[in-house]
């Protein structure tokens, strides 16, 4: 039971293959064929490889422009990406005006006006519960449309701009490496824009919480998301109080942290003095009778304590217990989101909502001490050795393999410890390993949707001018960005993105992105191969040209012979970038 | 494999030799086997579902002190603003009353208190242990449908006998036999305008490619599609009273229902619904809960319904990771627990009844003093279904490591 899960070292293959091929043309290959290998066939094999993992994908020209920098300096040069001007990518980006909003104005623009609210909350009453999800629709677009000069675009469009700047960044920066690295970490720290608010929260996420901490000390970046409105929303923190407190206490806490008056919460405890939305959980209806539903305690929530410690920290062989997860869900009670009544959410600890008694975590007493309880356990968990495996392991199975050699992951765990957790050390004891460019670990990856398209675009040399197409098309493999709905992310193991529908999808995407057929994508693709003629020529020409890594003789000799059929080249590159050799890095 | 490459092949040379029609060359083929095909059909409610305010145990005035503000009230009459009795005891929630007439014709059953022996809280884990059918085992690396598919080789299986309405392959599906995965049945072909030398030449790709863990999946992709397109599932259009909610989940079941109508040999078919992590705002009648199962039950009254007749061949199960905790916490939810309840529907379905044994909710009965306690394995309730449904005798390939027995079977089907 192997070869559909595992993804064996048959690339290995295509190492030997640049002679290997070279031999078989000499002997089999029609007169004409001209697959060009280069001198230094091994150096431009490790270029290759390190292009395939430290950007999105080789554009053409990117194998020239490494080998005449030289690799080792251009993977320093990645690994610092501050260093890099990146003049391009602005102007890509200029028209997605969100991307430079505060959360503030982000929601004081697109969330819907309470008068709003309430009044699809009113039809949906009218409608009763048989309406049909198309008449609601109907009903909102209709109301939303009364309001329009109040808002500066609907809702969905703040999540639409996180798409496109994603995908536009993966394509045109050149910090290749420092979106590598902030998609690895953004989908570590998963957060689903699904859920509520959430969708008002990502683009400061992302831009605040996560950018600027990418290369820095993983505890770092860890306090930063524990102390996100985003994550602290996603997964339920802000909500979670000492049960034995008195909620009215608390309401009153948050208004003076607010410089408010109190004021009681619309609807359940979410409220927290709620001004909009955020004390409604999503989608939830009104029930019509608020004061029999409402809750009257406040209580603990173990949904983050949980999380923060199987997926963000030790992992789920960690070595805590249910009773850690609960223990923790205390520390980090009162940890929660102010200003939300200002439509301006930022961290605040509550300590009218903290659990002050003494704890136990991992067997070590936590003394009662308010917030910095919570800055312990972070801490604790940051610095612990189960962590810098955990993260180690998984930052060598996204660059290396999807079973990354032990040996690796424990010296990268090491440097994890040895540096205090330094993410810029632990990504270069990786990329500069002899397991990283090891045979076996060359094209040893299936790439997920979004590295399939992206790359497609740059193999291609396409030009972007909207990208809400090709967003669509990665949501349609099966990889909604921004939209991963629990809190493990993305797999990133060749398993989760083998499938017949994934494959089906992957090979219509080719064949429209090479004929032109994607909106606002614009590709040349008679212009990747000019002078090559037709039929054998001009496949290996295109296969030069869109898959530095090289193709493998079978899929080569394929391509050869039905490019004999007349095939045009919009044709053959769609093929090329179908072929088993394109879906994997 | 072999068997199956040698009957899409040979089914190939009979539309020639005999000029049949597709949809006859394969109703031939279950006609050698003695008539239509038995479909099981799996709903994975991907979240953790709270069993015990969808079969609540209004019953027990402990159920209520539990949950001061999410209980479900008891059942007034049939009203929608309480629970609906099923039994005297538990009482369905009343976002799930599409299903109410199908449980009073006994075509539809529950299991209380069932779930997995392993004691983790972690979505991820619970998932993959349920999946792969293995608790606690983290090496296994096939699922358990496939390796019911191994167990119980079908000599003229078509690519459809397992296939997941689903972007990606689920781990209940993944291993060694062959199973399909598709969003849709629409979008599930090469782009025609290509022509046909960019088909073959695709096909002649991934044919050669024998050492890639693509190979497998190409193979498999473009007999699927092939097939599909004479079969043509799409003309089976559900009737105009039946309405499948909107929504990825209420399309993958319509899409289920052509599939089984156009007799294109699913034995296993798989989709999942996703939502159920209601740690706040769950509510009672009302809440994140309440949605969520108006989607369940509508979509599946819509599948009862639209297959009809159908449905004496069909049996469907809802299965999800664990359940949540006794106790509801302060934002009107539920954290991670351990028992939940599963739905079984289907003409041989002993239905109109909660089965499984019930534990209790007093404290000493509680699993870790907080959750409802498993007294059905899951193995067991899948395990009668695969036996009894399906006739696969071979239960110790398909949950290695657990003796399952007949004795422990729930009896939600009839023998």
């Amino acid at each position: 039971m192997t070869s559909r899960l595992r993804c064996g070292p048959q690339l290995a293959a295509g190492l030997g293959r640049a002679t290997s091929l070279v031999l078989a043309l000499a002997i089999a290959a029609p007169a004409g064929a001209t697959v060009r290998r280069p001198a230094t066939a091994d150096e431009d094999a490790r270029i290759v490889h390190a292009l395939s993992r430290l950007t999105f994908g080789p554009r053409p020209g990117d194998v020239e422009a490494v080998r005449a920098m030289g690799l080792e300096r251009w993977i320093d040069q990645q690994l610092h990406p501050e260093k890099i001007a990146d003049p391009d990518l602005a102007p890509r980006l200029a028209s997605l005006s969100t991307l430079r909003m505060s959360t503030s104005e982000i929601l004081k623009g697109y969330d819907p006006p309470p008068e709003l609210k309430r009044e699809i909350q009113k039809k949906r009453a009218e409608l009763g519960d048989n309406a049909s999800e198309e008449d609601m629709r109907k009903a909102r677009r209709e109301l939303a449309a009364e309001y329009k000069g109040q808002m500066a675009g609907p809702p969905k469009q703040v999540v639409d701009e996180l798409q496109q700047a994603k995908l536009l960044r993966a394509v045109y920066s050149d910090r290749q490496l420092d979106e590598v690295l902030v998609d690895f970490w953004m989908n570590h720290f998963n957060v689903f824009a699904g859920k509520g608010q959430d969708k008002f929260l990502l683009t400061a996420y992302e831009r605040d919480v996560i950018r600027p901490h990418a290369w820095g000390r993983f505890e770092d970046l860890l306090k930063a998301t524990a102390e996100s409105p985003a994550m602290l929303f996603y997964l339920d923190n802000w909500l979670s109080t000492d049960p034995s407190a008195n909620p009215q206490d608390i309401r009153r806490a948050m208004a003076e942290e607010e410089g408010m008056a109190p004021r009681r919460p619309a609807r359940g405890f979410g409220g927290f003095g709620r001004r909009r939305g955020f004390g409604s959980a999503p989608g939830m209806r009104p029930n019509g009778r608020p004061a029999a539903q409402q809750a009257k305690k406040a209580g603990l929530n173990e949904n983050y304590a949980r999380e923060i410690m199987e997926l963000h920290t030790l992992g789920v062989d960690g070595g805590y217990t249910q009773k850690d997860v609960t223990e923790v869900a205390r520390c980090l009670t009162g940890w929660t989101i102010g200003g939300l009544r200002r439509q301006d959410p930022h961290f605040v600890y509550l300590d009218a909502a903290h659990d002050h008694g003494d704890k136990v975590v991992l067997g070590h007493k936590i003394k009662s001490a308010g917030m910095k309880e919570g800055q312990g356990i972070i801490h604790m968990l940051a610095t612990s050795p189960a962590t810098a495996h955990f993260v180690s392991y998984k930052l060598a199975r996204r660059f290396v393999a999807d079973e990354p050699p032990a040996s690796l992951v424990d010296r990268a765990a090491a440097t994890f410890r040895k540096t205090d957790g330094d993410i810029r050390e632990v990504v270069r004891t990786i990329l500069t390993s002899p397991e990283f460019f090891a045979p076996e670990s060359r094209q040893a990856k299936v790439k997920t949707p979004f590295e399939f398209v992206v790359s497609a675009v740059r193999a291609s040399g396409a030009d972007v001018s909207d990208a809400t197409a090709l967003t669509q098309r990665v949501a349609q493999m099966g990889m909604p960005l921004y939209q991963q709905q629990p809190p493990t992310g993305y797999k990133d193991t060749a398993e989760a993105w083998v499938s017949t529908s994934g494959l089906l999808a992957r090979l219509n995407f080719a064949l429209d992105l090479a004929a032109g057929r994607v909106r606002g994508v614009t590709v040349a693709a008679g212009g990747l191969a000019p002078r090559a003629g037709d039929g054998a020529m001009l496949a290996d020409a295109l296969a030069a040209r869109l898959v530095p890594a090289g193709l493998s003789e079978s899929t080569l000799k394929t391509l050869e012979s039905q490019s004999g059929q007349g095939l045009d080249a919009a044709r053959v590159a769609g093929l090329i970038l179908g072929s088993p050799e394109f879906q994997r890095r | 494999m072999v068997t199956r490459r040698f009957f899409l092949k040979s089914s190939g040379l009979a539309l020639v030799a005999f000029g049949a029609a597709p949809k006859a060359l394969v109703r031939s083929v279950y006609a050698a086997e003695g008539g239509r095909r038995k479909t099981l059909v799996v709903v994975f409610q991907r979240g953790a579902m709270d069993g015990l305010n969808v079969v609540a145990p209004y019953g027990d005035p402990i159920y209520r002190r539990y949950r001061p503000t999410i209980a479900l009230p008891s059942p007034k009459g049939g009203s929608n603003e309480a629970a609906l009795d099923l039994d005297g005891y538990f009482g369905l929630h009343p976002a799930l009353e599409p299903l109410l007439p199908l449980w009073k014709d006994r075509t539809l059953a529950a299991v209380q208190a069932v779930g997995s022996p392993d004691p983790t809280r972690s979505h991820f884990d619970a998932q993959d242990f349920m999946e792969s059918g293995t608790p606690g085992l983290k090496a296994t690396e096939d699922g358990w449908i496939n390796r019911h598919l191994q167990a119980t080789p079908v000599a003229d299986a078509t690519p459809f006998r397992a296939v997941s309405l689903t972007p990606t392959l689920p781990r209940s599906l993944a291993g060694r036999a062959p199973a399909v995965a598709m969003n849709s049945i629409r979008e599930f072909d090469l782009r025609p305008s290509a022509g046909a030398s960019v088909a073959h030449g695709f096909e002649g790709m991934y044919e050669a490619a024998v050492n890639d863990v693509l190979h497998g999946t190409g193979q498999e992709t473009f007999e699927a599609v092939q097939f599909l397109k004479k079969s043509d599932p799409s003309r089976y259009v559900p009737a105009a009273d039946v309405e499948y909610p909107r929504g990825r989940y209420g399309d993958s079941l319509k899409q289920i229902a052509q599939l089984i109508k156009a007799d294109v040999g699913v034995e296993v078919a798989f989709t999942e619904i996703g939502g159920w992590d209601t740690h706040a705002a769950e509510g009672g009648v009302q809440g994140q809960l309440a949605q969520r199962l108006r989607e369940l039950g509508q979509a599946l009254s819509a599948f009862q319904r639209d297959l009809g007749d159908r449905m004496q061949d069909v049996a469907l199960v809802t299965m999800t990771e664990f359940g949540r905790t006794v106790h509801e916490n302060g934002n009107r939810g539920t954290d991670h627990g351990h028992a939940s309840v599963s739905f079984v529907m289907g003409g041989d379905v002993r239905g109109g009844k909660v089965h499984g044994r019930w534990p209790g909710l007093e404290e000493r009965s509680l699993y870790e003093a907080r959750d409802l306690a498993v007294t059905t394995d899951f193995r067991d309730l899948l395990g009668e279904m695969l036996t009894r449904h399906l006739g696969d005798r071979d239960l110790a390939k398909v949950f290695p490591g657990y003796a399952v027995s007949p004795s422990r079977f729930p009896g939600v089907m009839r023998a």
